[in-house]
Parts: structure tokens; C-alpha cells; sequence
């Protein structure tokens, strides 16, 4: 997929921080190549927010683990592109330099906090761990450390929790845990893999609004993978949406939600529940089911599902292009799209 | 807590072998034969005598009286008499057992330091030359018979070689360290091999399935390297699943290998059981087999305190 070389700048004004260039990743499974990202380009600007939205298969997840070369490979593989962080090559470094980066200037909440904390291993080991992997201190100062960012997090008596084994804590203080662990070597970029998905409604809301007020605290960049375009509406400075390894859309979150010109995007949108509604509409749903990736698709990956889909969809896929400033879009009849009322 | 789970499993113990006593003797006294048939043939111990050894050892009771007589016994810690030597059961086994523990213990250390490497290397290299390589090899190690192994070893080592001593504990005269090392390697070789194949095919199958998990994941995020992440995370949560078996084998081991001690001629426990196995010495036999059974027992009790040990989710209570 071809991009232009315009990137969406961070409300924030920030120095770029990452840059990710038609990055590429396959899975070669006994069933076949699975194509799991196809050449995605994106950028993140200090302090930004950034919101990867899509459906699971979308290679969201894919797209950011592959930042810090965290896909299991076997069977993964990335197979080209670049990934500039503060201009340096991720893909280049050797495994040493990569190991000084993981969980240090980059750090990852993963989705599921009841299986990505070792369950035979005390949280206050674990996020010391973390610290002492990357900063010279002794154990006794790790520990105060990790004690502070357990309170820092809103764990309550957060000293005594140290010693506790990751089931004596309940889900959302668990993600707490993860996002402490997180934080402990004060990182650039945090990259939120769906960290709210796992849990309850109520937490949901409350790991938001955590997380939202420690990047306003500590100014650190984010990449917040969603599949949830309402969630991402509460604190993302610039949303890219993700459809079968590609991304077929990226905005400015208000000029995204104002004006989406990406059939998927409309969909997507479509399926939120709103409030302002003024009629009473039924949720709708994108009929029919994601792509399989294995193998080569020809032509608009979302031509079948597609209800402006030509002749031109089915045959090549969409370069992207800027429809706003900032704004950019992968489908061959975006103007179109923008200008048909939006149902 | 654990001491009140203890206690508690220490109580139901007592039912358990009871149970176990029970059965053992009858076995033991309806295998074909006796004590006193070595003497049947002999014409200069006349049949008078022979009444008078069984009448003396109690075998002209019936068995259940010979059953509660002996339990009797027992309960008072009265093991009775081994009729081959005429000397005590406790003292006897006692003898022996220190030889088996110094070979079990050994092929268990030795189990250990091999079969963790490899069931690792095995589970970080899954499907592998290496992989399929371990994989073949242990079920050969599994399936070889231990006193055919033993008869190779011997063949080639204190026959052709001539660098090992075939059998027995120590040289007559002899005794320092290196004389009993050398007549120890080979037994403790042999004993080790079935457990280091199977043991290593539960740790790989631990591990693999470890490395799999979300929290080995989180574990290269924070920037370990392949042997961080395996000794600070994945190791202790693979050996979960495979403490059980390890421990029941420690017991297995422990209570005396009768095969490798009988083909290396190791004074042990489990040589004993073949001797007083041949002489039908009834009072032996019971007291080996109980002993035996104490030893699993316990492992399995070992096992299961091990469980929790390295599992913080288990409570016993
Ligand atoms: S390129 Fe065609 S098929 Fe693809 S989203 Fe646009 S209109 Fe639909």
C-alpha cells in the first residue's frame, strides 16, 4: 500500500518519536502465509495519544507487538519495513539493544491482566524485576520504587501489597499492577494492547481514566489499541483505523468522528450506541465476516463488504490520500463517501 | 495450615496401610512354597525338626492367625525374625540401607541435572533436529531393559575396558572414596536412565506449554533474555505439573531397585528383597514390602507439599 509521505502531527506539538514505515508482518502457519500486516505506515509524536481501531484480525495487535519484535516467531516474521524510534531502526538493532529498549524506553500493558502476570511470582518481584532489568539500584531502593508506583497507581496500602501473589488481587487491580509495572522505568512510548477488555464496564471506565491522567502527568506517549471506536473517543489525540492489515484511515480523533470518509470507519461508527441520537435507530452491524488473510487478496480488502464497492475496488487496492489536512484515507471513493449522509 | 494438613495425612495413613498389610501377606502367603521347602529335600533335617522350626516361626498356624500375630507384633515395633538368618528384620533392612540410598540418590541427582537441560533444550527448540533427536532418544531410554543395559556396561567397561569394577559395593581391603565411586557410577548409569527419559519428556511438555503463556510474553517485554526468561519465569511453572511424578519416582527409587541391584550385586534394599524373596523369608518380605510402601507414600505426601510450595494458588487446609 503506498502512502503519502504527509504524517498526522500530535495536538500536542511534540518531536516525532516513532515512526513506522510500510511495516510488514506474515505468519508462515502449516495452513499457509498469513498476511497479517500489509505495509502500515504511521507516526507518534511525544506525549501523542494514538488509537489503533479495529477488529480483531485487523493485525492491530500484530502492528504493535511488532514494534518491540514481541510476535512469537515461529511463526511470525516480519518481512519488511522500518521502525524509527527517535531514529534508530528497531528492526536493525541487535538483541542486546533491543533488550535495553523492551520495558525500559518502551514499555507494554497487555490486554489480559489474569494471564500476563506470572502467577507463581509476587507482584512486588515483578515489578522490580522491570527496575533492576533497567536502572542501577539496590533492592531495597527497587522495592520502595515499586512501592510508590503500586500507590501511584491507586492500590491501596501499597507497601503491604508487595508480597501478594498476582490471584490475591481482583482484575482491575491486576491491569493496576500491569500498568505500574508499566510506568517503572519512567518509558517514552507505552503501548496499550486492548487494556481494558478483559475487564468489567465499571473498571473499564476507571483503567481509562488512570491511564489518561498518568500521560497527562508524565507527558508519555501512547499507543492505544482498541476495538472500541467510544473508548478511543476519551483520550486519543489521532485515531488510525485498521482493516485486514492495512489501515484504511487516519485522523485527527475530532476530524475522524466529524467527518469519516472510509466506508469501514462509517461502519464502525454506525455500530456505537449514541446518545444524541434524536431518533431511536437500531445499532447497526458491518454485515459480513473480515477477510481470511491467508494468501494474496486482490483488489479493496473490504470490497466485499463494501456497499459503494465498483468495478476499479475489486481490481486494485486503494493508494492512500489526504482528504483533509491530516486526514488521510485508503478508498477509491472517498468523496463520495464523506458526501453521502451518514445514516 | 500445613501442619494440620500434615497431621491429618499422616492419620489417614494408618487405614491406608493396614489395608496395604493385609494384602501384601496374603500374597506373600499364597505364593507357592515356604520358608521351610529348602529343607524338604535335605535328608539329614528330619521331619521332626522341621515341625519344630515351623512351630518355633509360628507357620503351622493358620494365616490369619499368623496375620494377627504378626500385626500384633508390628504394632509394638516388633518386626520380627528373618527365618533365612535368624537375625531381625529391622536390623537387617537397616544394614541395607544405606547402600540404596547412596545409589538412589546419586541416579536421582543425576536424573535431575539431566533431565531439566534437556527437557528445556527439547521445549525452546520444539520441532527441531535436537527436539526429535531427545525425543527418539528417550523413548529408547524408557524402553530399554535396565538389566540388558546393565550387561552391555558391564561388557564393555570392566570387561573390554577394564576401567570400572563390575559389580559390588566396594574392593575387599579397599573402601576410600574413589574405589566406591567407581563401583557406583555404573548401577547409579543404569538406575537413572529410565527416569532421566521420562522425566525430561514431562519437563518438555511443561515447558512448552509455559512458553506459550501470556506472562513469558510480558516476561521479554521487560527486557529479559531467552535464559532470564526460563529461569525467572518459566522454570518453576513448568516444574508444576511434573513434581508429582518426579517425587513418586524419588519413592520408587528410594525403596530399592531390585533389578540393577541384583545384576551389579549392590548390598541394598532391593537385593535383600530378591534374597528373601528366594528363601520365602515371609517376616522379610513384610517387613521390605511395608517399608516400601511407607516410602511412597510419604513422596506422594512430598509431592503434594512440593505442589504447594511452588504453586502459591494451592492452599491445604
Ligand atoms: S475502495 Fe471501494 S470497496 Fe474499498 S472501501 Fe472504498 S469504496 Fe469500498
Amino acid at each position: 500500500m503506498e502512502t503519502t509521505s504527509l504524517h498526522t502531527t500530535g495536538s500536542k506539538q511534540g518531536k516525532r518519536l516513532l515512526e513506522v514505515r510500510n511495516l510488514e508482518t506474515k505468519f508462515y502457519t502449516a495452513d499457509g502465509v498469513v498476511n497479517a500486516l500489509n505495509g502500515i505506515s504511521y507516526s507518534v509524536d511525544e506525549g501523542e495519544c494514538l488509537a489503533i481501531v479495529g477488529e480483531s484480525g485487523s493485525g492491530k495487535t500484530v502492528g504493535v507487538l511488532s514494534i518491540l519484535r514481541l510476535i512469537q516467531s515461529p511463526p511470525g516474521r516480519i518481512v519488511g519495513g522500518e521502525i524509527l524510534f527517535k531514529g534508530t531502526d528497531l528492526l536493525k538493532i541487535d538483541d542486546k539493544e533491543l533488550r535495553t529498549i523492551r520495558g525500559g524506553a518502551i514499555s507494554v500493558i497487555f490486554q489480559d491482566p489474569m494471564t500476563s502476570l506470572n502467577p507463581v511470582m509476587r507482584v512486588g518481584a515483578q515489578i522490580t524485576e522491570n527496575i533492576r532489568e533497567h536502572e542501577n539500584l539496590t533492592s531495597r531502593q527497587a522495592r520502595q520504587k515499586a512501592a510508590d508506583l503500586l500507590g501511584m497507581v491507586g492500590i491501596p496500602t501499597p507497601a503491604k501489597r508487595l508480597d501478594d501473589y498476582p490471584h490475591q488481587f481482583s482484575g482491575g487491580m491486576r491491569q493496576r499492577v500491569m500498568i505500574a509495572m508499566a510506568l517503572s522505568c519512567s518509558p517514552q512510548l507505552i503501548i496499550a494492547d486492548e487494556p481494558t477488555t478483559a475487564l468489567d464496564v465499571t473498571i473499564q471506565a476507571q483503567i481509562v481514566e488512570l491511564i489518561k491522567s498518568l500521560q497527562a502527568e508524565l507527558g508519555t506517549a501512547v499507543i492505544w489499541i482498541s476495538h472500541d471506536l467510544g473508548v478511543v473517543a476519551r483520550l486519543a489525540d489521532n485515531v488510525a483505523v485498521m482493516y485486514a492489515g492495512h489501515i484504511v484511515e487516519k485522523a485527527p480523533v475530532d476530524e475522524l468522528y466529524a467527518r469519516p470518509a472510509h466506508p469501514y470507519t462509517i461502519g464502525l461508527l454506525n455500530s456505537l450506541p449514541r446518545l444524541d441520537a434524536r431518533i431511536k435507530t437500531k445499532l447497526k452491524a458491518i454485515g459480513g465476516l473480515p477477510p481470511n488473510l491467508l494468501g494474496m487478496l486482490q483488489g479493496c480488502a473490504f470490497a466485499p463488504r463494501c456497499m459503494f464497492a465498483t468495478q476499479i475496488c475489486r481490481e486494485q487496492a486503494p493508494p492512500a490520500i489526504e482528504v483533509a489536512p491530516r486526514h488521510q484515507v485508503a478508498c477509491w471513493h472517498s468523496e463520495l463517501v464523506s458526501a453521502g449522509e451518514r445514516p | 495450615m500445613t501442619f494440620a494438613y500434615v497431621f491429618k495425612r499422616l492419620l489417614g495413613t494408618i487405614p491406608l496401610l493396614l489395608g496395604i498389610s493385609l494384602i501384601l501377606f496374603a500374597i506373600v502367603h499364597f505364593a507357592p512354597g515356604g520358608p521351610l521347602d529348602v529343607y524338604a529335600d535335605n535328608p539329614s533335617v528330619s521331619k521332626e525338626a522341621l515341625e519344630q522350626i515351623a512351630k518355633a516361626y509360628g507357620l503351622d498356624q493358620p494365616a490369619y492367625i499368623q496375620y494377627f500375630l504378626w500385626l500384633k507384633a508390628v504394632i509394638v515395633g516388633n518386626w520380627g525374625y528373618s527365618i533365612r538368618t535368624g537375625r531381625p528384620v529391622l536390623t537387617e533392612i537397616l544394614l541395607r540401607l544405606r547402600p540404596t540410598f547412596e545409589l538412589g540418590g546419586l541416579a536421582l541427582l543425576f536424573s535431575l541435572v539431566v533431565a531439566i537441560p534437556l527437557g528445556i533444550l527439547s521445549a525452546t527448540r520444539r520441532g527441531s533436529k535436537l527436539d526429535g533427536a531427545l525425543t527418539l532418544a528417550s523413548f529408547a531410554g524408557i524402553s530399554t531393559p535396565v538389566f540388558w543395559l546393565a550387561l552391555l556396561l558391564q561388557l564393555l567397561f570392566s570387561v573390554q575396558l577394564g576401567w570400572l569394577p563390575s559389580a559390588g559395593y566396594q574392593s575387599i581391603g579397599d573402601g576410600s572414596l574413589f574405589d566406591r565411586l567407581a563401583h557406583i557410577v555404573m548401577p547409579a548409569a543404569v538406575l537413572s536412565l529410565a527416569t532421566i527419559a521420562s522425566w525430561s519428556r514431562f519437563i518438555r511438555s511443561g515447558m512448552a506449554d509455559v512458553l506459550n503463556q501470556d506472562y513469558i510474553r510480558t516476561a521479554y517485554a521487560k527486557g529479559h533474555g531467552l535464559l532470564g526468561v526460563i529461569m525467572r519465569h518459566a522454570l518453576r511453572n513448568a516444574m508444576i505439573p511434573a513434581i508429582t511424578v518426579i517425587a513418586v519416582d524419588f519413592g520408587t527409587v528410594i525403596s530399592g531397585a531390585v533389578i540393577t541391584e541384583t545384576v551389579f550385586a549392590w548390598p541394598g534394599i532391593g537385593r535383600l528383597f530378591m534374597e528373601s524373596m528366594d528363601g520365602r523369608d515371609y517376616p522379610m518380605l513384610m517387613g521390605l514390602m511395608m517399608m516400601g510402601s511407607v516410602g511412597i507414600i510419604a513422596a506422594n505426601l512430598v509431592a503434594d507439599l512440593a505442589y504447594a510450595a511452588l504453586d502459591p494458588r494451592i492452599r491445604y487446609g
